[in-house]
């Protein structure tokens, strides 16, 4: 059963697409009209991806296709089709939760949790290309993120904090 | 909770040529998608309704900026964070990159593109204000070959420009101008959201003179993003302050915003006047002959 589509309007999916998600090659079914955002949660099943507008303002869709932060709401599953797509799945490695997952636990980054995954992904993507943000690019690189609790503050305080515990992997600046 | 209405075919197109064939083949419902971050939002309204989306993201020949002779030539698959970043752009004119910085948020500009933005043309585009004061110029294709556009003669009103069935831009070019000083200014209601005024200028000031300028302003209703009596007033007279009051209150005359949620006709109005004189304030003095 896949909400997005009414079932007065359901129709049989008529187009296969085959995507690397967060490394690994999956090929589903999906309609030329399917949302990235609904191939990810409904039909592969990740629902760490949320979705909470219609006009693409909130971002916590925010997931990376070829590596970059994009809001997967305002792109089709067939556009993502033969591209390298990283859910917020796929921040944890080895059982080795990411710094910037580490940096919301440790300074309560959120509270309802909704924004969490887009913040996280694009949080992640802000540390990969500069190691070192001041808060004004901290906040510049969120900013086109809703989050209905924090008031900001902490989601910022989270990013700072990844990026002073960097991963043993990464190149702390 | 809304999703496009049915779609027929998704087709990526492997070359300019191919879109132009694919569009052909599809007809009117035919659609091109770049960014997708205007029209994909339209499909999800079912403000549109294509039945066939041709994909132009893997056309490589589309994503260059470059100097070619005297102009800039930007592709029209540049996406808004490339134009933001981009040295050689910076270098001619700072108005690009003060122009993306509040375009969108920093996600939406890793996707939407300068052609998809050109063609969109939404009477608050930014990039449109930009390019109407730089007098920059279009170069769109068919099956039967180019032409090149000036972009005051683009438009023909709000979503409609030159494009036309069946055809694909391909590049944006800009005159370079030795001396120009740019800047842009913009007030929206909040971070990442569409102007209530959007202004953008260029001057050259030469031995103490306004040698030459352009004014683009978006959201307040000027036909074409111009008002050329503003700049007509102000070529061939010294750019002091009163001079610089006096077109930015010609670039206001010349404008005809409406009320709508972002703001009542006679704030934007009032906006169109103060963000021309400061952006010609700061294009002043950054050209290098002032
Ligand atoms: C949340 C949000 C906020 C935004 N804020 C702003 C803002 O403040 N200022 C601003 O200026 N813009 C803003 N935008 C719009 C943004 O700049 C879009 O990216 C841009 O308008 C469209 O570019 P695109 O590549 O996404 O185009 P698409 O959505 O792919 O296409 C738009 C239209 O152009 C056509 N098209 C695309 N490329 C071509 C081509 N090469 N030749 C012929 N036709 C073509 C398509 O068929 C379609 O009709 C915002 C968008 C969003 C989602
Ligand atoms: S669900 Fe994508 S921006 Fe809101
Ligand atoms: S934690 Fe609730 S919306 Fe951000």
């Amino acid at each position: 059963m896949r909400f997005a589509v009414p079932s007065n309007q359901a129709k049989e999916p008529d187009m296969q697409v085959t995507m690397t998600i967060n490394g690994e090659s999956v090929t589903k079914e999906c309609e030329p009209r399917t949302l990235l955002v609904h191939f990810i949660r409904d039909i592969v099943g990740l629902r760490g991806t949320h979705w909470g507008c219609d006009t693409s303002n909130c971002g916590t869709c925010v997931l990376w296709v070829d590596g970059e932060p994009v809001k997967s709401c305002t792109m089709l599953a067939a556009m993502a089709d033969g591209r390298e797509v990283r859910t917020v799945e796929g921040l944890e490695q080895n059982g080795q939760l990411d710094p910037i997952q580490e940096g919301f636990r440790e300074c309560h980054g959120l509270q309802c949790g909704f924004c969490t995954p887009g913040m996280m992904m694009t949080g992640r993507w802000i540390l990969d290309n500069n190691p070192n943000p001041s808060e004004e690019e901290i906040r510049e690189g969120i900013s086109g993120q809703l989050c209905r609790c924090t008031g900001y503050h902490n989601i910022v305080k989270s990013i700072q904090w990844a990026a002073e515990h960097p991963a043993e992997n990464e190149v702390k600046a | 909770m809304q999703t496009p209405a049915p779609l027929e075919e998704y087709v990526r197109a492997t070359s300019v040529a191919d879109a132009i064939a694919q569009l052909e083949k599809y007809g009117e419902d035919a659609r091109l998608v770049a960014g997708g971050h205007s029209l994909i939002p339209m499909m999800r309204l079912r403000l549109a309704r294509p039945e066939a989306l041709i994909d132009i993201n893997d056309l490589d020949e589309l994503k260059s900026i470059k100097v070619e002779g005297n102009e800039i030539v930007i592709g029209a698959m540049v996406r808004h964070r490339e134009v933001l970043d981009s040295p050689l752009l910076f270098e001619h004119y700072p108005i690009f990159r003060e122009c993306e910085k509040v375009i969108a948020d920093p996600v939406v500009r890793n996707r939407g593109t300068v052609g998809g933005s050109y063609c969109q043309a939404d009477p608050s585009e930014d990039l449109s204000a930009l390019g109407s004061a730089l007098r920059g110029s279009v170069v769109i294709q068919n099956s039967t070959g180019t032409r090149t556009v000036p972009m005051r003669e683009f438009h023909f009103g709000p979503y409609m420009t030159q494009v036309g069935d069946g055809e694909i831009l391909t590049e944006v070019r800009f005159p370079i101008r030795p001396g120009a000083g740019s800047a842009y200014e913009k007030v929206e209601r909040r971070v990442g959201d569409w102007a209530v005024t959007s202004v953008g200028t260029f001057v050259v000031v030469k031995n103490g003179v306004v040698e030459d300028c352009g004014i683009g302003l978006a959201a307040v209703g000027a036909e074409h993003f111009c008002v050329p009596a503003a700049e007509e007033f102000l070529i061939g007279k010294a750019p002091t302050e009163e001079n610089l009051v006096q077109a930015a209150t010609l670039a206001a005359e010349g404008c005809n915003p409406s009320s709508d949620q972002r703001g009542p006709a006679d704030y934007k109005k009032h906006l169109a006047k103060e963000l021309t004189l400061r952006a010609l304030r700061r294009s002043v003095q950054s050209s290098q002959g002032a």
